[in-house]
């Protein structure tokens, strides 16, 4: 099926199989932030911005991108770069096979709401899976971009 | 014991990984961002049945779909049994696998290797081969599987390459009775004796990067393998053994990994595309599935532990008596020794007033799938049992479980019996809980609150011990070199697997030569330019590999003073390495080291660098104290975790924001082994949680206060006074939590996990 869409700003075509999912057609696009962790809509590593909302990649079908803008964290190294610094201060990348994601939902979460409770940052990260950090870390990171802003 | 007044410049640091922004902003570094386009992709058709023998298979159709290069049977694998766990050889874990066998022993054993050119070329392929079973009767009770009629591993070829107690013709993995004492003898005489047995399954590690080899013949026809692995070296030396070719024509190499928590610490992915390549001469990968990583994974040994505990009315513990029974699934992959730990480092605990313990276990094959390593290592299920069992003996009694605990618990100086004879030197345990104690409020939280809407609040406690690095094993090493401006590699096998670990070796080294952390290129590992290392695992990397650094960057200096010496003309023994420079004592002389790298590549006979391995004859215990508040709702029996508080002692904390983040990872984890992540099995034995759907691990909503403070002794064998962190923070969460529930609903658990359903359903 053709596909047109346009990949961190970026005007892509290509002929796809139906049953391609997003998540594999941007890995095979080289945005390799896009990480499979379970494949069932369970773990949030997968997560890009469809239209400006966070989906899940694994489980979108390529071809629902039809016309539509997708961005990945390599189209938002800038974005990023302002507040995942505090996520390393606390150590909290670890093995940095979830970040991607986090990272990519978080900036959905600030866009939505600049200046997020605890309790809203855990609950919209909640699908956000990560087996390694136990979430805290994450949590005082981005608390701590937080604050640093409001100084 | 007295911690040396050292104001270090780098250790003690809470500087970032050295790789955080590559891994916060999504750059290519794990194994599937690195293979090629035209690497074949692996695929492993596997049986349905848990006990069959295969007696026809049919790949003609197969191999005709388009793109699919060659299916690979039983028939065409070599003969020779051997082991997966990655363990120092020779290996405690029986030889029991080949890469392909006739014989499937669990429901996800592969039966047929699939290579084709694209992942859905490989799966049409899969539904084409024809395999005709002759099914058998499984034994999937592992109380039914020591000297039962069916025999899992019945062939002659099977060896034990250790005396571990196993005997294949009886289903036995391994088994042995050790004991200090009269046990009987004193559980006669004591006041009480509790018998209880505790049950945990087989949870898994569920990385959220699953097993992945990717695999290439190298510009000398070597077979280079490219792996998610803790094991670069062992992973070299199983594949030389599965596939009968030389170490030298093998080379291993591990970029970023996604998480290991023991998992890697087994081939579990690496035998089937090496394969392949050796085969076809091509690249190949494989990547598991999630569903495949949870049923044909390398999980935590499910254990069966009857403890006898024996104590007086004042609640002094006198003896314990621990019988393990492991199952270790359909091979026998750290088998024997994961179920060692369950005593060892379970009774110690409880070395104040123990005069006598026993500890036996069996462990048994079933056709369930193969255990492995999970962080913890069956510690893990031995402190889930005793500590239940003394939060037992202190509801019993009415004494506070934390005063019952400084009763009897382990202090500094004492000889540990059940630890393999060694003392707990570096040891601060008691001061542990008494911070946890006060930091918790232990006092107020401790008595039961009903909040009068059919919530109930309570708490409860358990400590912990762990070890660092396997003593007279473990090997680890590093190479320290100086570069042209005075900047340092340093090259180490161990692997990172995202705990942090280059980045504290490089803390370490950095201290050691008065340079920055910046100035320190770390680089992990590869079987081709890494000095050897046993591997990440163990909880051996800070303790063991860390020595190692700091006694390279010894001898490094060494080298350094005798190159200075040719260059300022004097003997080297006047020389001081003061970082920046080598300096001659009681004189303005020096050579700075931007000057001394230049002269070590000028005329020079002298290594710029230093290769040391270490190894230790014992492995002091970390230490910890962990307190759970739960809110639990009496109609359905949900918990939850309102407040969970830790105080660690790892000895010294080398960067204290990477070990607070392993503590509050391993207690999330524990968290969910005991309240959410089930095992349950279908009628063929094969797990029913496949996925991340049914398999719950913790979100960030399960999670309420979490809280982690250190209390630092200092260990004097370990570099700059560290012991171990890694392990041993999954094991309080579920004897404390266990015991708060028994606190609410006057209900103890013994099984894990205690789901919601459960504790609804009452005793
Ligand atoms: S891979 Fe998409 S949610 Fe897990
Ligand atoms: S950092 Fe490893 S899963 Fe989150």
């Amino acid at each position: 099926m053709k596909l047109d869409l346009t990949l961190n700003g970026r005007a892509v075509s290509d002929d796809v199989r139906p049953d391609l999912t997003l998540l594999e057609f941007l890995r095979e696009h080289g945005c390799l932030s896009v990480k499979q962790g379970c494949g069932t809509a369970n773990c949030g590593l997968c997560t890009v911005l469809l239209d400006d909302v966070p989906v899940l990649s694994c489980s979108v079908l390529a071809v629902r991108a039809n016309g539509r803008a997708v961005v990945t964290l390599e189209g938002l190294q800038e974005e990023a770069s302002a507040f995942v610094g505090f996520l390393a201060d606390q150590g909290a990348d670890q093995c940095g096979f979830c970040n991607p994601g986090m990272v990519m939902n978080t900036i959905a979460l600030l866009r939505e709401n600049p200046d997020p409770s605890d309790d809203e940052i855990r609950a919209y990260l909640a699908g956000n899976l990560c087996r390694c950090s136990g979430y805290e870390g994450q949590l005082r990171g981005i608390r701590a971009y937080l604050d640093s802003r409001k100084e | 014991m007295a911690q040396p007044q050292k104001d270090y410049k780098c250790v003690g640091k809470s500087i970032r990984k050295k790789d955080a922004m590559q891994l916060l902003l999504g750059k290519a570094v794990y194994m599937d961002d690195i293979v090629p386009r035209d690497a074949l992709t692996v695929k492993l058709l596997r049986s349905p049945h848990p006990n069959a023998i295969v007696e026809e298979i049919d790949v003609s159709l197969a191999c005709k779909v388009p793109g699919v290069v060659a299916v690979y049977t039983w028939q065409d694998v070599p003969r020779q049994r051997f082991a997966i766990a990655g363990q120092t050889y020779p290996e405690p874990s029986p030889y029991d696998r080949l890469i392909l066998d006739r014989h499937v022993r669990f429901a996800g054993d592969p039966v047929a290797i699939i290579a084709a050119e694209d992942e859905r070329a490989a799966l049409g392929a899969m539904k084409r081969i024809k395999v005709t079973y002759r099914v058998l009767e499984p034994v999937l009770d592992p109380r039914a599987s020591k000297d039962g009629p069916i025999l899992v591993h019945p062939e002659e070829d099977w060896y034990p390459p250790c005396p571990v107690g196993g005997d294949n013709k009886r289903n036995l993995v391994a088994s042995e009775t050790d004991s200090a004492g009269d046990v009987d003898g004193v559980l006669d005489r004591c006041d009480i004796v509790l018998d209880r047995t505790y049950h945990t399954k087989a949870f898994q590690q569920a990385m959220m990067e699953t097993f992945r080899t990717y695999t290439r013949l190298d510009r000398y026809g070597r077979l280079h393998v490219i792996s998610s692995t803790q094991i670069v070296f062992h992973v070299r030396r199983i594949l030389s053994a599965a596939l009968g070719i030389p170490k030298s024509k093998i080379r291993v190499e591990k970029p970023r990994i996604g998480g290991g928590f023991g998992a890697k610490q087994t081939a579990v992915s690496e035998l089937y595309p090496a394969f392949v390549t050796l085969k076809t001469g091509r690249p190949a990968q494989l990547i598991f599935t999630r569903e495949e990583c949870q049923i044909a994974g390398s999980p935590r040994h499910e254990m069966e532990i009857r403890v006898r505990l024996g104590a007086d009315k004042t609640g002094k513990i006198r003896a314990l008596d621990l019988y393990t029974l492991s199952n270790s699934g359909a091979y026998g992959e750290h088998g024997p020794t994961t179920v060692g730990l369950s005593g060892h480092k379970s009774i110690p605990l409880y070395t104040g007033s123990l005069e006598a313990y026993r500890f036996a276990f069996d462990v048994v094959y079933t056709n369930l799938q193969p255990a492995g390593a999970y962080r913890g290592y069956g510690a893990t299920q031995g402190i889930f049992a005793v500590e239940s069992a003394v939060n037992e003996l202190a509801e019993l009694l009415h004494i506070d479980p934390t005063v019952l605990r400084e009763k009897n618990m382990v202090r500094q100086g004492m000889a540990m019996p059940a630890y393999y004879g060694e003392t707990a030197g570096a040891c601060a345990l008691d001061r542990c809980l008494a911070r946890c104690k006060e930091i918790f409020d232990w006092e107020h939280r401790y008595p039961v609150r009903d909040l009068g809407n059919g919530k109930v609040r309570a708490a409860g406690v358990a400590i912990a011990m762990q070890g660092s690095g396997i003593s007279q094993i473990d090997v680890g090493s590093a190479t320290i070199r100086l570069g042209d401006d005075g900047c340092y590699n340093l090259i180490l096998g161990a692997a990172d697997m995202g705990t942090g670990c280059d980045t504290i070796l490089a803390q370490m080294a950095a201290e050691c030569m008065d340079c920055d952390v910046d100035n320190v290129a770390v680089f992990s590992a590869d079987t081709d330019v890494s000095p050897y290392d046993s591997g990440s695992y163990a909880s051996s990397t800070t303790y063991v590999t860390g020595k190692a650094v700091e006694r390279a960057c010894e001898e490094l200096k060494e080298r350094l003073c005798r190159i200075a010496a040719r260059v300022l003309a004097c003997p080297p023994e006047e020389l001081t390495f003061c970082g920046n420079c080598i300096r001659r004592c009681g004189t303005e002389q020096s050579v700075s080291l931007h000057d001394l790298a230049y002269q070590a590549q000028l005329n020079n006979t002298e290594a710029a660098e230093a290769t040391v391995s270490h190894s230790s004859p014992i492995s002091p215990p970390p230490f910890m104290a962990g307190m759970a508040e739960i809110e639990l709702d009496k109609l359905t029996g949900q918990v939850t975790v309102l407040d969970y508080m830790a105080v660690v002692d790892c000895g010294t904390p080398i960067n204290p924001a990477l070990a607070r983040i392993q503590a509050e990872g391993g207690i999330v984890q524990g968290i969910g082994m005991t309240l959410l992540e089930d095992v349950r099995y279908d009628a063929h034995g094969k797990p029913m949680e496949t996925s991340l759907m049914q398999y719950k691990l913790p979100t960030r909503l399960d999670m309420g206060k979490l809280r982690v403070e250190f209390e630092s002794s200092y260990e004097p064998t370990g570099p700059f006074g560290a012991k171990s962190i890694g392990e041993i923070v999954i094991n309080t969460p579920a004897p404390a939590i266990a015991h708060a529930i028994y606190r609410a609903t006057g209900v103890w658990h013994r099984n894990l996990p205690i789901t919601a359903e459960q504790i609804a359903l009452g005793p």
